[in-house]
């Protein structure tokens, strides 16, 4: 993973690969350039599609072409998708999911952050006895499929009253994020220069001390990848969401798929796209503020699969 | 008077690599010492364990009399100054000079002081409300060196603190660090590639090899009376000439070069009456040619095979009885390769090792 | 001056040592001893909750007796294989077209990358939307005039993983392309000037020189996308359910659901120690190339 990382550092000047530059407008470049256009197309066509959809009453959606834009817009499935929509009992919209997927997001890209970079410090630094066995389990571990895991969590958790509870899924995404961000942290570190690290225990600098006056100001740019990576990756969580809580605290996305794929009902596709646009606000709109550094994260984060 | 530091029997292994052996080493107070050898020779690994960064794996460090082997660094009373500088970057100098007196919580007015007091024997002062970034490499090997004075430290140690920068550079901030120790007389411990930084800096120097000191004494002894073959080879450029011979002593002390015997009348014995297989070891400025070889007793005819000019000097690339010679001829002679010069030895600058220890006979 | 004795081991970099507290109990509890219990009682006939009334290999017997466990597997098997080889070819092609020296570049990234910011939900429901026979794409083509158009893979048990696989390319091979970009970036410019001055053709240097060069970068997004295969659950559930009938079931969901549907927990246990030692199997040959072969070279 680091070379791929480090590759996509590389200022894009240097980028340049590749046959020469030709004329603009060869044979060969209008054949790449429609190709791409054709391609993007393809990828773009769902989240038009969702858009319009969104955008349409039921009647509109039943006659025309799902490819048509609205003959007339209507925000009717957004407000519905947003504050009424019953899931089960519960017909108080995706708000409360969107809610409860901010209250789960927060703490969680909080605390495995600071857990894994404390730990990925901790690692590069500090090297001490055996702590290259856990960490070598712990990259390991990023490879365990969670269904082996899941029960015997299920079972932690209850042991310590945390079983349902929000907090408990804090917990198990702090545990679950924490070999990728350790990974990522600890190879941060490890590109500081050593000199830096005994310059300041010359100083008389501490571990917290040095964690928090030297390298957490220096690694700015490592922890706002983590965040990145993490609340992409918590957010679109599924699994963990809805072994490990509540209905009442499920996250927006167990909450979409109960609302889409209710048996009961009349299907209103509009309501459901708009839902589910709804639920990839979140991370589209990081997606798109971060850019370079977005892709950054999944180079490194890709390693958690 | 108890030596300023003293390391003792100091052994440290990095896995089953030994890294230093069993090393011992006494510096006085007031003393600049300087480590020298060859890369990888441990002259980091060693300064790294005084200042308490690494643990050694036996033996003892003491600084001023205390048992230091365990102390915390900052416990110690030494300060760092490293060859990359390690400045911390998001501080201004200012922070990064009280970084280390703000640990110790010091008041905040005697930081205020200090910090000014070393700024102004560095003459930093104008900088320090820049960030690191912003300033020049000897800027910055000034504030490196600033926060070891500001936490008023009995040993300095330095580790190769002038490697990055320009020669100019260089040569100016060696001045500025022998005047520092002049002013502040408290032991240094510098760590170098650069002979000439050794040459100049040091009261003691200390040639290391594969983490064993291998001779300690002044520049001059280091340099006209090395105590083996190692330190010979390893002081001096280029370095010193070796013949392969044979030492006799049944009429006078002399040894037989391409079939001559040269008399080593004047040479100053370590251990007088050694004889047998030998390396005759003698620097390229101690060869005598022109003039001063018509005086010398014994003399060889030499072909010049390529000189290097050097402006006040010429360096002089042959050979000898099969042995590559190099020696320093006056920069306004003309030599051309193909040449024939006359040379001579004076015995008394010369070293001679045993060829099974190779140590000075 | 602080004079001390040599310090206990225990409490050399105690800080360290306490701060890594939760990585220790994390790789303990958690990916080992969560593991071994899951292993452990895979041979017992936990149902409802976990007993300890040992049965040897009864639950592996009665799971690869299991017609809707053969299905999951055979259905990972051909959605795994078809994913990995589409995933690659196609990421590869799209990072080698966006290598070369185009305009908008950083726009057609952006927009290749964007489904991977999206939730496997998200993708499953806008694609299961798409493929709806009645209002989806089909429909649209039926109303251009073509009344026999048939596209409703999801409603054809012998067509819907491949509806799936619609939807998984779609969500991953922008990664794949990113990966593959990065590899394409890492390697040397004189190579293909190299390449140039002896006059190869552009298709047989990519080919011959670089997809070899760049096998490491081929072997890591390998690892990934298969063990991104072998979790395949999130994206079933929301566009199809597993349906219709068992067509489109897969090993995690056959796990949840002996786990917290069926009441099945050994089931569950054994079905997915069964995918703990799959994963061992595509890990331990990477392991060796990534790590044992770079010992020797
Ligand atoms: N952490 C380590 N683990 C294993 N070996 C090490 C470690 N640090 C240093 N070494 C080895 O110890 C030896 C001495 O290293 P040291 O850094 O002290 O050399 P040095 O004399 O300072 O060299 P240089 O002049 O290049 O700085 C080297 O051979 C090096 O490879
Ligand atoms: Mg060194």
């Amino acid at each position: 993973m680091a070379d791929v990382t480090t590759n996509m550092r590389r200022p894009s000047p240097a980028h340049a690969s590749g046959p020469k530059p030709r004329r603009a407008f060869s044979r060969k470049n209008i054949m790449i350039y429609s190709i791409l256009f054709v391609l993007a197309v393809y990828y773009l066509l769902p989240f038009y599609v969702m858009l319009m959809t969104s955008l349409k009453g039921l009647a509109e959606i039943r006659t025309g072409n799902i490819f048509a834009p609205p003959m007339e817009i209507t925000f009717e499935p957004w407000a519905k998708a947003w504050a009424t929509v019953c899931t089960g009992l519960n017909c108080d919209g995706l708000s409360r999911g969107f809610w409860n997927s901010v209250k789960i997001t927060v703490p969680s890209v909080f605390f495995s952050i600071a857990v894994a970079s404390v730990n990925g410090y901790a690692l590069s630094m500090w090297r001490f006895k055996g702590a290259n066995v856990f960490f070598t389990i712990l990259i390991i571990g990023a490879f365990i499929p969670y269904q082996v895991m899941i029960y015997p969590i299920v079972v932690l958790l209850r042991e310590i009253g945390l079983y349902g509870n929000l907090g408990g899924l804090v917990l198990v995404h702090t545990v679950f994020g924490m070999p990728i961000l350790t990974l990522l942290f600890r190879n941060y570190f490890s590109s500081v220069p050593e000199e830096l690290f005994k310059a300041a225990r010359v100083d008389g600098a501490r571990f917290w001390t040095i964690y928090f006056k030297i390298m957490l100001p220096m690694a700015v740019p490592i922890f706002v990848v983590a965040v990145i990576l993490q609340t992409t990756a918590i957010w679109n969580d599924f699994l963990f969401g809805v072994i490990y809580t509540r209905p009442e605290n499920y996250p927006m996305t167990v909450q979409l798929n109960n609302i889409v794929n209710s048996v009961t009902g009349v299907k209103e596709y509009n309501v459901n796209m708009a839902a589910t646009l709804l639920s990839g606000v979140v991370p589209l709109t990081i997606y798109f503020l971060s850019g370079k550094l977005f892709v950054r994260g999944i180079a490194a984060g890709a390693v958690k699969g | 008077m108890q030596p300023s530091v003293s390391i003792q029997n100091l052994k440290l292994d990095f896995g089953s690599v030994s890294v230093l052996r069993d090393l011992n080493l006494d510096i006085g107070q007031g003393e600049f010492l300087v480590l020298l050898g060859s890369s990888g020779c441990g002259k980091s690994t060693l300064l790294n364990c005084i200042a308490g960064l690494l643990e050694p794996t036996e033996g003892s460090i003491h600084i001023n009399g205390n048992n230091v082997t365990w102390s915390e660094p900052s416990d110690r009373g030494i300060g760092m100054v490293f060859q990359s500088y390690a400045l911390y970057p998001q501080m201004t100098v200012e922070g990064n000079l009280s970084f280390g007196l703000k640990n110790a919580r010091m008041p905040k007015d005697e930081i205020k002081t200090r910090v000014a007091r070393a700024a102004e024997v560095l003459q930093i002062e104008p900088l320090l409300k820049r960030k690191p970034a912003a300033l020049s490499g000897g800027q910055r090997q000034r504030v490196a060196i600033g926060r070891a004075l500001v936490r008023d430290v009995d040993v300095f140690l330095f580790d190769e603190p002038l490697s990055n920068l320009d020669a100019k550079l260089r040569a100016d901030l060696r001045v500025e660090i022998k005047r520092l120790h002049q002013t502040l007389e408290n032991t240094m411990i510098y760590v170098t590639h650069d002979q000439v930084e050794a040459m100049t800096l040091a009261d003691r120097i200390a040639i290391m090899k594969g983490g064993v000191v291998m001779q300690l004494d002044t520049p001059d002894v280091i340099y006209n009376k090395p105590a083996n073959k190692y330190v010979a080879d390893f002081i001096g450029s280029p370095s010193m000439n070796f013949f392969d011979t044979v030492l006799t002593t049944a009429d006078g002390p002399q040894v037989s070069i391409a079939g001559k015997d040269v008399s080593l009348a004047g040479y100053d014995f370590t251990r007088p009456g050694v004889s047998g297989d030998v390396w005759f070891g003698i620097r390229p400025e101690h060869i005598l040619t022109g003039e001063m070889a018509g005086a010398a007793p014994t003399q060889f005819e030499v072909r010049a095979e390529l000189a290097e000019p050097m402006g006040a000097e010429t360096l002089v690339w042959s050979s000898l009885d099969g042995t590559a010679l190099r020696f320093r001829v006056d920069g306004q002679m003309k030599i051309t390769p193909g040449d024939a010069l006359l040379i001579g030895f004076d015995p008394a600058r010369a070293s001679i090792f045993d060829k099974v220890e190779e140590l000075r006979i | 001056m602080s004079q001390s004795g040599k310090p206990t081991a225990l409490f050399k970099n105690l800080s360290a040592k306490i701060a890594a507290i939760p990585m220790v109990l994390t790789a303990l509890m958690v990916f080992v001893g969560c593991s071994v219990w899951t292993i452990i009682y895979s041979f017992t006939n936990s149902r409802l909750l976990p007993s300890a009334e040992w049965v040897g290999l009864d639950q592996y017997e009665r799971l690869w007796g299991t017609r809707r466990w053969l299905i999951s597997i055979e259905n990972l098997a051909i959605y795994g294989i078809l994913m990995l080889i589409l995933a690659l070819v196609i990421g590869f092609l799209l990072a080698a077209l966006i290598d070369q020296k185009i305009r908008f570049e950083d726009g057609f990234r952006t927009i290749f990358l964007y489904p991977y910011a999206l939730s496997f939900i998200v993708t499953g429901l806008v694609w299961q939307w798409l493929l709806n026979p009645e209002f989806g794409i089909q429909n649209a083509v039926r109303n251009l005039g073509f009344e026999t158009f048939s596209f409703d893979p999801l409603y054809n048990p012998d067509t819907v993983l491949y509806g799936v696989l619609i939807a998984g390319l779609w969500h991953t091979s922008g990664l794949v392309m990113c990966l593959m970009l990065a590899g394409l970036r890492g390697i040397d410019e004189d190579v293909w000037k190299a390449t140039k001055i002896d006059g190869i053709p552009a298709w047989k240097t990519y080919i011959v020189v670089v997809i070899p060069m760049m096998r490491p970068v081929f072997i890591t997004t390998l690892v990934l996308v298969t063990s991104g295969i072998i979790k395949l659950y999130d994206l079933v559930i929301a566009q199809t359910g597993g349906g219709p009938g068992l067509a489109s079931e897969v090993p995690a969901k056959f796990v949840f659901d002996m786990m917290f549907v069926s009441q099945n927990l050994a089931q569950g246990f054994a079905a997915s120690t069964m995918m703990l030692v799959a994963v061992i199997f595509v890990i331990i040959p990477w392991a060796y190339l990534e790590f044992g072969g770079k010992k020797h070279g």
